[in-house]
């Protein structure tokens, strides 16, 4: 099937399965450095596993780049540049002051925040992913989908209660929110060519794409009385291949062992 | 059927003893992990369909299958290949598997989804429906963590899969 693809469209499908598995990369990265800190062992185990699911999420796209003669999935997760990134904003910022193997001071209220509104607007994208003109992408949004109910319910959850638990977790989570909505200009954005995939029905445009996500967080704002944000224009946008130096550590840091050994078999 | 005299049937019967790596009770069949197997003069291809997308236990089972369908008289070559559609579901799980997973001290995974969402799971230990969920989130991806107020067990059940959810 690959084969009879012409050369614009593929390259409007190798547009979109980039943002779609360098942002689960990225996400999956920063949940990682939470492992063994979150507020109690439940929760380790349950971030974690939504963790592990993620990178699977991301392998599941890299291996759809591999198929269209990208390179190994392996090594388009591991050893790409910042500049051949495209992920957003929102998901290479780091967890907060400090390092993780050193004296971490992460905000769980600012991973909760991050990790609501991240995971709603996967959610939004997968279900704009469910009619692709590219019918292995569509097969793997199927597939995400199934994981995914239990990781929207999962932050869903977390954001709710500490919106509304007391006023000291209700203004805190409130300026979370402000930080991680600052970030998220480019989180909706399917970057400059976005005109061609949505031409290409790769993927609902980004207007229907905003209207679903609207739908899915309405209840939960108007649950905890807090206004729907409003997502701002994008400081740099991600899409387009621009990041900020948290991308670079973030690639170092998570491409350290297989880099030791680019020929080992793991 | 082929010339070797090698037939489907055969090679279902050796996918028998390919278990899961984490879960000795079950075998990928009872897990409803295969899709379709293709005979062909010597030449297998079998289509499976992985459980969570970030499952591990994924290559290993890759591996053993091959090392388990070699050894059948016959074979010259195996593939076994990961297909994302249809995308497994817990209810694929067979009454077997359900009995296997039992055994292993997990519960299986809820049949139906009720109207409003919810599901209902029974300790697999006394039958007792008077359990609690720790989490839904467990030691693997597959599954969850509940709590027995009857025989004051902890135990695990699988995670309900489905496309509707």
């Amino acid at each position: 099937m690959t084969n009879e693809v012409k050369p614009e469209y593929k390259k409007a499908v190798l547009t979109v399965l980039y943002q779609l598995a360098d942002d689960d990369y990225l996400f999956s990265y920063r949940g990682s450095e939470w492992l063994g800190l979150a507020p109690h062992i439940e929760e380790d185990v349950a971030f974690s596993s939504i963790t592990q699911d993620t990178m699977g999420h991301a392998n599941l796209y890299y291996t759809l780049l591999e198929e269209l003669g990208e390179g190994a999935a392996d090594s388009l997760a591991q050893l790409r540049p910042k500049e051949e990134r495209f992920n957003s904003l929102l998901v290479e910022r780091p967890n907060g002051e400090g390092y993780y193997k050193d004296a971490p001071n992460y905000d769980w209220g600012y991973a909760v925040a991050r990790n609501f509104v991240y995971t709603t607007v996967k959610k939004a994208k997968i279900d704009a992913l469910k009619a692709s003109s590219y019918t292995p992408l569509k097969e793997v949004a199927v597939k995400i989908s199934t994981e995914l109910y239990y990781h929207q319910m999962h932050w869903t959850t977390w954001f709710t209660q500490l919106c509304t638990a007391t006023e000291e977790s209700r203004s805190r989570m409130m300026k979370a929110l402000q930080e991680v909505i600052k970030d998220s200009g480019d989180l909706l954005s399917l970057g400059s060519t976005a005109a061609h995939i949505t031409a290409y029905e790769l993927i609902e445009s980004e207007a229907v794409i905003k209207e679903r996500w609207l739908a899915i967080v309405t209840p939960t704002f108007e649950a905890v009385e807090i206004a729907i944000p409003v997502l701002p224009e994008p400081i740099i946008n991600g899409r387009n291949g621009q990041h900020t130096d948290d991308l670079t550590s973030a690639i170092e840091t998570m491409s350290e062992v297989y880099r030791s050994d680019l020929a080992a078999s793991w | 059927m082929t010339t070797t005299g090698l037939h489907e049937a055969h090679i279902y019967e050796v996918l028998e003893a390919v278990k899961d790596p984490e879960i000795d009770t079950v075998s990928i069949i009872d897990l409803g992990m295969i899709e379709r197997v293709q005979v062909n003069d010597g030449h297998i291809r079998i289509e499976v369909l992985p459980t969570f997308s970030g499952c591990p236990a994924l290559t290993i089972i890759q591996q053993n299958i091959k090392k388990a369908v070699k050894q059948l008289e016959g074979v010259r070559e195996v593939s076994v290949v990961f297909m994302n559609h249809p995308t497994w579901t817990s209810d694929r799980v067979t009454e077997k598997g359900r009995q296997g997973l039992k055994k292993f001290g997990i519960a299986p995974p809820p049949r139906f989804l009720t109207e409003d969402g919810s599901w209902h799971v029974d300790c697999p230990y006394c039958g007792s429906t008077y359990v609690t969920l720790e989490n839904i989130f467990g030691p693997t991806a597959c599954r969850s963590i509940l709590y027995c107020k009857s025989c004051k067990n902890p135990f695990e059940a699988m995670k309900i899969i489905s496309t509707s959810m």
